[in-house]
């Protein structure tokens, strides 16, 4: 029985049949709360735990699972190609835009982070907060951060920045539909851009380009601010 | 689908390479990331092949960090100890970059259609 419970093949139905579960739940409900994530991996940690399956069998049954994040980083650079006429067109007013929100992201998560008292590890797990999973959890790992900690960061501020955005953006008076979508897609990543959708085809577009671009600028940029604040 | 799944691994290991070139500096999968972008904006790789590669992983993205999330519990003392501090810094944060990108963006627009005005 322990030999079935810890073998990859358990291991890996276990998490896409609960993950599965977790995503009919969010369709039926449809409340952003409910995210998929923050549903199964309580209950992931919950079962695992239950049935005494070892957090290393676990890591070990679903690496096939955690393998395809870097993959899925990669394709990201087709995404960001389908938007390319978008980025042409903008190109000097949205890479200065998404530039300047990215170094004030890093430079604000790691002073009030410090303020607090934080250690290394957990301001390196934050300072990618705004890019989308998988290249925030990857950059993380570089900087010496806690992947965990930076996934579950990243759904949070994509659910928070998803329901403040369109308010703060109302209250600013930002009329262009470019500006919006932008400022959506790299504050929010992907939750961001399914808000911008909501807000219209223009804001949806250019949100997604703004993930790719906000995910490359913080790649490059939070090595760059760790090495002057040394 | 294969010739499209060797393509992304071939950009993935070949980021990974830069990657290790550049000692670890950028993340290989983001270089590999912007060498695909680049590939297919230079006409060297069909964006065809890579759509259904790319429109799987997308889709089932959240999956794929489901494993690692779960490891959040061998880091719940240092997110308890520290919870204020996560709190406010991502709130404050996320506020800071919706505001900079949107001002900085409408100022451009405005700038450029009071120049064709004139």
């Amino acid at each position: 029985m322990e030999e079935w419970l810890h073998s990859e093949i358990f291991i890996l139905t276990l998490v896409i049949g609960v993950y599965l579960l977790a995503v009919w739940l969010f369709k039926k409900t449809k409340l952003s709360i409910l995210n998929p994530l923050l549903v199964s991996i309580p209950v992931l940690a919950l079962l695992t735990h239950c049935l005494g399956i070892s957090y290393e069998a676990f890591e070990k049954g679903s690496r096939i699972i955690s393998f395809l994040l870097g993959p899925t980083v990669v394709v990201m650079g087709y995404l960001l190609y389908e938007q390319i006429e978008q980025l042409k067109t903008n190109a000097v007013s949205i890479i200065t835009s998404v530039f300047v929100g990215c170094i004030t992201g890093i430079l604000s998560v790691v002073f009030i982070a410090r303020y607090f008292g934080a250690d290394h590890a957990l301001i390196a797990s934050l300072e990618p907060k705004s890019v989308t999973t998988p290249i925030a959890m990857s950059i993380a790992e570089r900087s010496g951060g806690i992947p965990a900690i930076a996934a579950v960061v990243v759904i949070v501020v994509g659910i928070f920045g998803g329901l403040v955005g369109p308010f703060i953006l109302e209250r600013l008076g930002i009329k262009s539909r470019i500006a919006r979508g932008l400022a959506l897609g790299s504050a929010a990543h992907g939750l961001g851009t399914a808000k911008a959708m909501e807000l219209g085809a223009v804001e949806g577009a250019i949100s997604g380009l703004a993930i790719g671009v906000m995910g490359i600028m913080t790649a490059i940029l939070v090595p760059v601010i760790e090495f002057f604040l040394k | 689908m294969l010739p499209g799944i060797f393509i992304v691994l071939f950009f993935y290991a070949f980021g990974e390479f830069v990657a290790w070139l550049l000692n670890g500096f950028i993340p290989g999968s983001v270089i590999g990331m912007v060498l695909l972008f680049a590939a297919l904006g230079f006409k060297l790789v069909k964006p065809e092949q890579i759509k259904p590669v790319a429109r799987f992983l997308c889709d089932n993205m959240a999956l794929f960090f489901v494993p690692a999330g779960v490891g959040i519990v061998n880091a719940l003392d240092i997110l308890s100890r520290y919870w204020q501090a996560v709190l406010v810094a991502c709130a404050v944060s996320t506020v800071v970059v919706i505001v900079v990108v949107a001002l900085i963006q409408q100022w451009f627009e405005k700038h450029r259609k009071g120049a064709e005005d004139r």
